[in-house]
């Protein structure tokens, strides 16, 4: 292969994502609900900011001739309460109160939730035996309760009230944090880093802080909002000193004072109503900005067949499958859409083994679930025709698609593990398919799976029809999946990379299975596959693809003797066979001049 | 042993992992591995998943605790080395995984990821950021690259930057875990190709470990076969994955599947002939063939596998 012409060919199939992106700053600044909200924190806090100079009276200054004056009294904005206060000067100053609240408590959560959180994650062992410990003990504490208990240690005092209750909030944060660490513990970067020399600080500060950083964020918001209800509830409550003015305060007052003015309790309620859900949903917002819930893609076509396509019946008597100018599209986030396949035509022969090779983004997984009427709801066929023995399959209603599905086709997956679902038996799993497909009676299902079972080769069938998922080997359950894919005896078998996942000496146990199922039932099959090797082990005829077409099609042997298309001629080049072997001996560069310094 | 003098020399490693549940017994993957890496050469190291091929490279890295046995780097042991140790040796000592999306922060800058060993080896922020320049060229990724998030990069190229990071500090050895077995078929040739271009250059030794024969014979000088936590086999390159002595080595070759459908079709009764034999002969494994094991043993503890010569060591060509 040369050189230019290989760096040219992965330039072209390495196409990365190259969206524009936008920083979360960004995305939040076109959210209106971000704007809107973030707005009005802002003029909320700067109302309590310059309540000395809005204010025209003392919080707490009292005066016989404001005793419960109607709104609009000069000097009293909203009138007084029943001490003669000015309810809009409380107000104001009722919002610092909320603010500062609000923060300690959130600082004090996440400080404390932080680094805790930081510290478990990444130790383990007996360091996160303690902070687990300790941590679940402050979740066991009655949160309010044990604040008024603790009544006489603050003094009354809302700050030092906060501070203790920001330590009650901190386990939230800590499991966030917790969580998220040992997750970025896993990751191969930690263990690159540590490979690299990193101390542990700097691994937790430079690698695992920027992961953690988005949801600590999300959570303050909504930490803030809690830590303003918490104070305001303790206030109503009467708990605290009463010199400071309250949310919580004015409207215990207002309620007492309900018959004579019920607006008194409104103000307040409002306020602090505004406040704390402004703050919720600005969290909201700033959830989406900062993890990246895009915009739904819109369906901008409905699947569509073109009615003009060459459907007379009798030219498509000798395939089993023929799929036509097939082209498919997805839509965009940024409004556009992406062609993944471009005018695909294949034909599949009853009984034959078709390849479908190319690499990964070529379509192929593409077309062969196109077949199976599996596409994402998002998918948008914009053209071309599948019929399976001359009915077209494109357009069918669901209900007509699951006669075809697991009758006529049936598909083996690439990940046998997680195509069985882990809380049920074998058995169950293939009874309840061959029920759905055929309506045979419970026994005679049972009966018919463990049959099965035995003839895809389970040398112990009746202990894997009982068994669970997790204790068999991924081979075998290549082997159950691939049991329940033939039991209804379909003519096409779909297999998506079915050997991808598994070792090489499985991978050929595997191959000679389907080889020896498909002489005996005359099934086609179409192989998904990357892997040249199995494509020259299994399959009569091979198509090849490349970014959404189909490239070249014919007989294996004759492709893999003189490949037609250059791409083709590229892939098989790329194979290290047996003629790859290093010749040259180990060579000592001289001292001084190894490394890239 | 070696052409050259031994860089890298495992003798008789163990590992083990606690095993689940409580009071359980540990399992033991690795039962006493030697292997010996000279200056300037690759060892490939083949097996399928679960033989411990990976715990090797991670226990020579020291990310896993050796439970017996020593790793001797440049005749120094460093089995159990601590954090000040492990800091010099990360000069030396270089890895490249598997996985190019987990292996690179996704929160960090191309240019923050390759400068960050650098700096901790004492090289000045602006230095490292000239260094990472060379270093982008010699992955033959473009300059702006560094400016950019690993997300904006394909598969192929964020194995480059996997590479420009472990050749940062000019390390003397690089274990490279399974490095182009996630990448498509034409992108594997040239990173394959970029990985042998920095061999010859440097003259940095390779521990190349891959389930793949075919990727091992391109890229290794020698080739140690293991099989369920034991080196079955250990030769020359082209001696083990042609004509391999081991049963296993010979079992391994003739499941990879050749891209020639006459060659494989020979390779296939060859291999239903050797199946039939030992069916008959009752030698070796196990009925199913399924050399990964069912999991209903984990704790078996398999010397040789039965029936089967102990490891089969060719002498040096």
């Amino acid at each position: 292969m040369s050189e230019a012409q290989a760096t040219e060919t992965e330039t072209e199939t390495e196409a990365a994502d190259t969206t524009p992106r936008r920083s979360a700053f960004g995305r939040l600044i076109r959210d209106p609900q971000a704007v809107i909200t973030a707005t009005i924190l802002v003029v909320i806090v700067l109302l309590g900011l310059l309540a000395p100079l809005i204010a025209q009276h003392d919080p707490n200054e009292s005066a016989l001739s404001a005793v419960n004056v109607d709104p609009g009294t000069p000097g009293y904005l909203l009138g007084g309460d029943q001490s003669g206060r000015d309810i809009f000067a409380r107000l104001l100053y009722s919002i610092n109160t909320s603010v500062l609240s609000g923060l300690i408590g959130m600082s004090v959560a996440v400080a404390v939730g932080l680094t805790f959180g930081l510290i478990g994650g990444y130790f383990g062992g007996r360091t996160r035996f303690a902070t687990e410990w300790l941590f679940n003990l402050i979740m066991t504490f009655p949160g309010l309760l044990l604040l008024i208990v603790l009544l006489p240690v603050t003094g009354g005092d809302f700050r030092a009230t906060m501070l203790i209750f920001g330590v009650l909030l901190a386990p939230g944060v800590y499991r966030i944090v917790r969580n998220l660490t040992v997750g970025a513990r896993n990751e191969l970067y930690v263990d690159a880093a540590r490979v690299s020399g990193l101390s542990s600080p700097r691994i937790l500060r430079r690698q695992v802080m920027p992961t953690v950083r988005g949801p600590v964020i999300i959570s303050a918001a909504f930490l803030t909002g809690s830590a303003i209800g918490v104070q305001a509830g303790l206030a109503f409550l009467g708990l605290g000193s009463t010199e400071v003015p309250s949310f919580g305060a004015m409207i215990s007052d207002g309620f007492r004072n309900y018959y004579v003015d019920p607006l008194q309790f409104v103000w307040p309620a409002a306020f602090l109503g505004v406040l704390t859900s402004a703050l919720v949903l600005f969290g909201n917002s700033l959830r989406d900005a900062l993890e990246g819930a895009r915009p739904k893609a819109q369906k901008i076509a409905t699947p569509r067949v073109e009615a003009g396509s060459p459907a007379s019946r009798g030219e498509a008597g000798e395939a089993l499958v023929q799929i036509e100018g097939l082209s498919l599209s997805y839509p965009t986030p940024s409004g556009g859409v992406k062609d993944v396949l471009k005018g695909v035509s294949l034909e599949i022969r009853p009984g034959e083994t078709l390849g479908l090779v190319g690499e990964s983004g070529s379509g192929k997984s593409q077309t062969a679930f196109s077949v199976l009427g599996l596409l994402p709801p998002d998918a948008v066929v914009t053209s071309g025709s599948i019929r399976l023995e001359g009915r077209e399959l494109l357009g069918l209603r669901e209900r007509e698609l699951i006669q075809v599905r697991g009758r006529a086709i049936a598909y083996v997956p690439q990940e046998p593990m997680s195509n069985l679902d882990p809380s049920f038996t074998i058995g169950a799993q293939l009874v309840e398919g061959i029920r759905a497909t055929s309506g045979l009676p419970r026994a005679a299902a049972g009966k018919r799976a463990m049959e099965l079972l035995d003839h895809v080769g389970i040398p112990d069938p009746k202990r894997v029809f009982s068994s669970y998922p997790h204790q068999i080997s991924g081979g075998m359950a290549q082997r159950v999946l691939i049991a329940g894919a033939v039991a209804s005896r379909p003519r096409l078998l779909i297999a998506d990379e079915p050997t991808t996942a598994l070792d090489v000496t499985i991978q050929a146990e595997i191959l000679d299975l389907l080889r020896d199922l498909q002489a005996e039932m005359g099934m086609a099959i179409l192989m998904v596959t990357h892997n040249f090797g199995v494509v020259a082990d299994i399959c009569d005829r091979i198509a090849v693809m490349q970014q959404g077409r189909i490239v070249e099609t014919g007989e294996v042997e004759a492709v893999f003797r003189e490949p037609q298309h250059p791409y083709t001629r590229m892939l098989l080049d790329s194979i290290l066979d047996e003629s790859h072997v290093r010749t040259d001996s180990p060579v000592l560069v001289a001292p001084g001049a190894e490394g890239p310094r | 042993m070696t052409a050259t003098a031994p860089l890298l020399e495992i003798d008789d490693l163990r590992v083990a992992f606690p095993g689940r549940g409580f009071r359980a017994r540990p399992i033991e993957v690795l039962h006493g591995v030697s292997l010996t890496l000279g200056e300037g050469e690759v060892l490939g190291l083949v097996g399928e998943s679960g033989s411990g091929k990976t715990t090797i490279g991670r226990a020579t890295l020291g990310l896993v605790e050796a439970s017996g046995g020593t790793i001797r780097f440049q005749d120094e042991d460093i089995t159990h080395a601590g954090t000040a140790q492990r800091r010099a040796l990360a000069r030396d000592i270089q890895v490249v995984f598997q996985d190019p999306y987990s292996s690179l922060n996704p929160a960090l800058t191309i240019e923050d990821i390759l400068s960050e060993p650098l700096i901790v080896q004492g090289v000045t922020a602006r230095d490292a950021r000239a260094r990472v320049l060379g270093l982008l060229d010699k992955v033959e990724l473009p300059k702006d690259a560094g400016q950019r998030l690993p997300r904006e990069f394909s598969g192929g190229q964020r194995q480059r930057v996997a590479i420009a990071r472990a050749l940062a500090p000019g390390p003397k050895l690089i274990i490279c875990d399974e490095p182009v077995s996630a990448l498509d078929l034409s992108t594997q040739a040239l990173v394959l190709e970029l990985l042998m271009d920095i061999q010859r250059e440097t003259g940095v030794s390779y521990l190349f470990i891959s389930h793949d024969l075919g990727v091992v014979r391109h890229v290794s000088h020698r080739v140690a076969v293991i099989y369920q936590g034991d080196i079955v086999e250990t030769g020359p390159a082209a001696a083990v994955t042609s004509t391999p002595d081991h049963p296993y080595t010979r079992r391994l070759l003739l499941a990879s599947p050749v891209a020639d459908p006459v060659e494989q079709r020979r390779r296939r009764e060859e291999r239903h002939r050797m199946a039939r034999l030992e069916a008959g002969g009752g030698t070796p494994a196990d009925q199913q063939g399924d050399p990964a094991g069912e999991q209903d043993d984990p704790n078996q503890v398999s010397g040789a596998v039965a029936g089967w010569p102990g490891p089969a060591i060719r002498p040096e060509a």
